[in-house]
């Protein structure tokens, strides 16, 4: 079993003027095939960055990789001149984006813009790129499919749209599709039915999917593992059903108690994080969520915690994983993994 | 006062006014620009001799130590005519804006406040607009007495349309905001509230709209000039001097150049300082492509 | 779609209604009888008297309107006061040069300022944006005559490739035409890029930040494509609307370049006419020009419908 795509280290830099972001810090995971793992996170933790530097797709003014590497399939994907990139977008790796309604272009046919990315990576005729689109819409059960082919996007609803980006992204077959947030701007009914396509398209299809995603209900439904990022780090990965029995940082505590109805508190009252999120401008050989964490002590701040091995195939960033997992046996959510 | 006061001074309002200079080069040098050219156009008398003696005796000599540029056809000094013409351009750009401004403004408020009276006011100005401004001013100017007046006049009319509508756009734009507030906030008397709302937000487009106008003014008197229209002859003018040396183009082309660089100059120097205000004022600056 | 177009066409007709009205009012309250200046200074008053009641001077005002206008509607514009001519012969003799003038000068406008606007707007805040945008306030800050007059200088008194002034019509050829408005359609065509191309990098900045520009680099899509099938398309409609708004301006430079480069166009006509006092002239081109335009702001608003799928529903 290999793996569709190795991510080493990789650190990332965010240049404005004098102003510097460390937005990514030594980020490693690996998507093995035919699995699906999410990336789970608060906003601005840098799990969307993560998943536009894969596809090459961030400002080449502002945004510099200052470590590590992206690796598909052999192919370096740091690095790799735009147009090499270009072959790969679109054809190896799809990617799905949060906002169905504007990410599609108003001026053109859904059914052009399906073919396009058809017609960019395969020798086929205009004939049948639109034969393959209509294929597409079939696949991602848009009714009427012949007939949507001339239908702009403004005629749609945004879970069509979103239905006709999945369709896009996967028009070519490609072995992995990245989902950031794709059932954040939409009505929860609609939610469902789109993480139940992905689910099925990965099962007929046999892609990989990297699932970007702050809803940990999402998670809990549809991947196989996941990865908790937290200031740009990784700060715990493993099989979703070993996290959920067995959390082991502080993040992933808070998290979970953060979920509304099963906190610690009172019904009825929302369990919050407390503090803000740090500001990525200094790179800190530290702990950058103990200031926030319930279960820090003065060596969290001290020296940067190594990622240790909780379990086969868990791993955690944090020195006081024995602890967290302690406090946390009590609460509903674990208890309900752990039976 | 503690260690950190004595690093960093207090940035002065001259030392403030260097660093922007230096960030923005053009800047400078269009407003040292500009003011040269006010300057030479108050100090003119002090700066040249008679523009307007004619010696056909001198016609068309070359430069000399009474006539650094030469004469003109009419023995006329070129170099004098060039300063002096620099008035004409002058009060024309600024009392142009001037009077654009207040009018588009006035008329664009209502416009904006009125329902009838913009939906009317908006059928004027596109029927104004769908007149060629060149000729509109043309007209005007023919059917006045000449004189510098009446070429400020003819000219400014053809430009108020579309300081109108920007404010009117402006001012509609602010009531969709005031609406909210105001019903938010107790009614109080409607009008004052407009115009300490109101007027501060027009400020910037309208600014702006004026140095593109003044642009515009100098060119247009220079058309008109130039098309022999609404100042006399003798007048000295930039476009009149242009067409004067018109015959002699092809054997003595600087005739031609001095009034055009001079020209050309003063309005890039008002087209650019535009730029740079509207540039200023763009409260969304730095939007970055994706590519 | 019809609808639409008719409900324009409708719209249309007070605007020209109020410009006819506009113009008439202008030209006929001028000082100045046009009765004595067509008999002359010989004229008896009697003579006068009888030009005064073959013009109708003695009607009110809104009467004269009614006819002028009632007159127009059938193509009737009046007859010149200094040649007699009618006024729609003499348009219709001169608006060949007139249009060929417009039409060279808006292609080459075309084609070059959209391209560097594109271009400008990709390459945004590089050494090619500025350069590209320091020629754009070069080119609408030398007035167009100055540019016709330089042009003139170097290409066809130093170089002699075009002549120096003059229009060869049509039928004689249409390289010779070519070479004859070639000089002012590109000094025109320099004020007219400079405005296009800086609102076409505007436009493209605009749509080049919206989200379905990353969609289509996600596909893949090699970055010209982008450029031209994804984003200028979206850029159309405001880069249109200024190319509507523009022709009005260049109907004012067009006026200017035939005087520099003695062009027998419309424009000429009209100066002429203006500084003679000859009004049927002024009134009757004032109104084909309103008309014109109305009818090229009409075909700007009906683009906006091929451009953008969403004006359409």
């Amino acid at each position: 079993m290999s793996n569709i795509i190795d991510v080493e280290n990789l650190s990332l830099e965010f240049l404005s003027g004098e102003q510097r972001v460390y937005a990514l810090d030594n980020v490693s995971f690996s998507v093995a095939r035919g699995e699906t793992l999410s990336l789970v996170g608060e906003s601005g933790c840098g799990k969307s960055v993560t998943a536009m530097a894969m596809m090459g797709l961030l400002p080449k003014a502002s945004a510099r990789i200052t470590s590590g590497r992206i690796r598909m399939a052999g192919t370096e994907l740091v690095g790799l001149p735009e147009r090499q990139l270009q072959q790969i977008r679109g054809n190896r790796i799809g990617m799905v984006f949060q906002d169905p309604m504007t990410s599609l272009n108003p001026v053109h046919t859904i059914g052009m813009q399906i073919a396009e990315a058809v017609r960019r990576h395969k020798p086929v005729s205009r004939t049948e790129a639109m034969q393959r689109a209509r294929q597409m819409l079939d696949l991602v059960r848009i009714p009427d499919a012949g007939n949507r082919l001339t239908a702009y996007p403004h005629e749609l609803s945004g879970g069509q749209r979103q239905r006709v980006m999945i369709a896009m992204a996967l028009a070519c077959d490609p072995e992995l599709l990245i989902a950031d947030e794709p059932t954040t701007a939409l009505d929860v009914t609609v939610q469902a039915q789109i993480l139940e396509l992905i689910a099925d398209l990965k099962a007929e299809l046999g892609m990989s999917v990297l699932l970007i995603t702050h809803d940990l209900g999402v998670v809990a439904a549809t991947a196989d593992r996941m990865m908790v990022m937290y200031a740009g780090r990784i700060v715990e990965e493993g099989a979703v059903e070993r996290i959920f029995a067995r959390p082991s940082h502080g993040y992933t505590a808070a998290l979970l108690r953060s979920l509304p109805g099963h906190g610690t508190g009172r019904r009825g009252r929302l369990t919050e994080i407390a503090g803000t999120v740090p500001r990525l401008d200094r790179q800190l050989a530290s702990c950058l969520f103990a200031p926030r964490c319930g279960f820090a002590e003065a060596a969290c701040s001290a020296s940067l915690p190594p990622s240790r091995q909780v379990e086969a195939g868990h791993r955690s960033a944090c020195i006081r994983e024995a602890a967290v997992f302690d406090a946390m046996r009590d609460n509903d959510i674990v208890k309900g993994w752990t039976s | 006062m503690s260690l950190a006061d004595t690093a960093h001074p207090a940035p002065t309002p001259l030392s403030r006014a260097l660093h922007h200079a230096r960030l923005n080069p053009a800047t400078v040098i269009c407003c040292a620009l500009l003011l040269g050219f006010v300057l030479i156009a108050i100090f003119a008398p002090l700066l040249a001799g008679d523009p307007i003696k004619i010696d056909p005796a001198q016609r068309l000599k070359p430069p000399s130590d009474t006539a650094i540029w030469g004469r003109d056809h009419l023995g006329r000094d070129v170099y004098a005519r060039a300063v002096y013409g620099t008035r004409v351009s002058m009060l024309v750009g600024f009392s142009v804006a001037i009077l654009v401004t207040i009018l588009g403004v006035s008329i664009g408020i209502y416009a904006g406040l009125s329902q009838i009276g913009g939906a009317v006011v908006m059928r004027l100005t596109d029927a104004m607009m769908a007149i060629p401004a060149v000729l509109l001013a043309i007209a005007f100017a023919s059917l006045m007495n000449a004189g510098l007046l009446t070429v400020i006049i003819a000219i400014t009319i053809p430009e108020v349309p579309r300081m109108v509508r920007l404010v009117r756009s402006v001012v509609l734009g602010v009531r969709q905001q005031l609406h909210v507030t105001a019903a938010i906030s107790i009614g109080t008397s409607g009008l004052p509230l407009v115009w300490r709302h109101i007027l501060p937000n027009t400020l910037g487009p309208v600014l702006v709209q004026a140095t593109y106008a003044c642009a515009s003014a100098i060119i247009a008197s220079a058309v008109l000039s130039f098309l022999g229209v609404g100042l006399s002859p003798e007048v000295p003018s930039w476009g009149g001097m242009m067409a004067d040396a018109r015959q002699q183009f092809r054997i003595h082309p600087v005739l031609m150049l001095y009034p055009g660089l001079l020209l050309s100059l003063l309005v890039l120097a008002v087209n650019i300082l535009g730029d740079r205000l509207s540039d200023a004022l763009d409260p969304r600056k730095s939007r970055r492509s994706t590519l | 779609m019809f609808a639409y177009l008719a409900g324009r066409v409708l719209s249309a007709i007070p605007i020209l209604l109020l410009v006819a009205i506009f113009i008439f009012s202008l030209v006929n309250l001028t000082p100045g009888d046009p009765a004595l200046l067509i008999a002359g200074d010989n004229a008896t008053p009697a003579q006068v008297e009888q030009i005064r009641e073959r013009l109708h001077l003695n009607e009110p005002l809104p009467t004269r309107f009614a006819i002028w206008a009632g007159n127009a509607l059938q193509l009737d514009l009046g007859t010149s006061i200094y040649s007699g001519q009618p006024v729609t012969r003499l348009i219709a003799q001169r608006i060949e040069p007139t249009f060929v003038l417009a039409a060279v000068t808006i292609i080459i406008t075309v084609l070059l300022a959209v391209p560097l606007g594109v271009i400008a707007a990709w390459k945004a805040n590089s050494w090619i944006d500025r350069a590209i945008m320091g020629f754009a306030v070069l080119g609408f800050s030398v007035p167009v005559f100055v540019i016709g007059y330089l042009l003139a200088y170097v290409f066809s008194v130093n170089l002699k490739w075009f002549p120096v002034q003059g229009y060869s019509p049509l039928a004689d050829g249409p390289l010779d035409t070519l070479r004859s408005v070639l000089l002012p359609a590109v000094a025109l065509a320099m004020v007219f890029a400079a405005l296009i191309a800086r609102v076409t990098r505007a436009a493209m900045l605009e749509v080049l930040t919206e989200n379905h520009i990353r969609t289509a680099r996600a596909k893949g899509l090699p970055t010209l494509r982008i450029l031209i099938v994804h984003a200028l398309k979206n850029a159309g409609v405001p880069v249109v609307t200024v190319i509507g708004i523009g022709i009005a301006t260049l109907v004012g430079g067009v006026v200017v370049t035939e005087s520099v480069f003695n062009i027998p166009g419309i424009g000429r006509l009209t100066v002429d006419a203006i500084t003679r006092r000859d009004y049927p002239i002024v009134q009757g081109v004032i109104l084909f020009f309103a008309a014109v335009l109305i009818v090229i702001n009409i075909l700007v608003d009906m683009s906006y419908a091929l451009l953008d799928p969403r004006v359409r529903g």
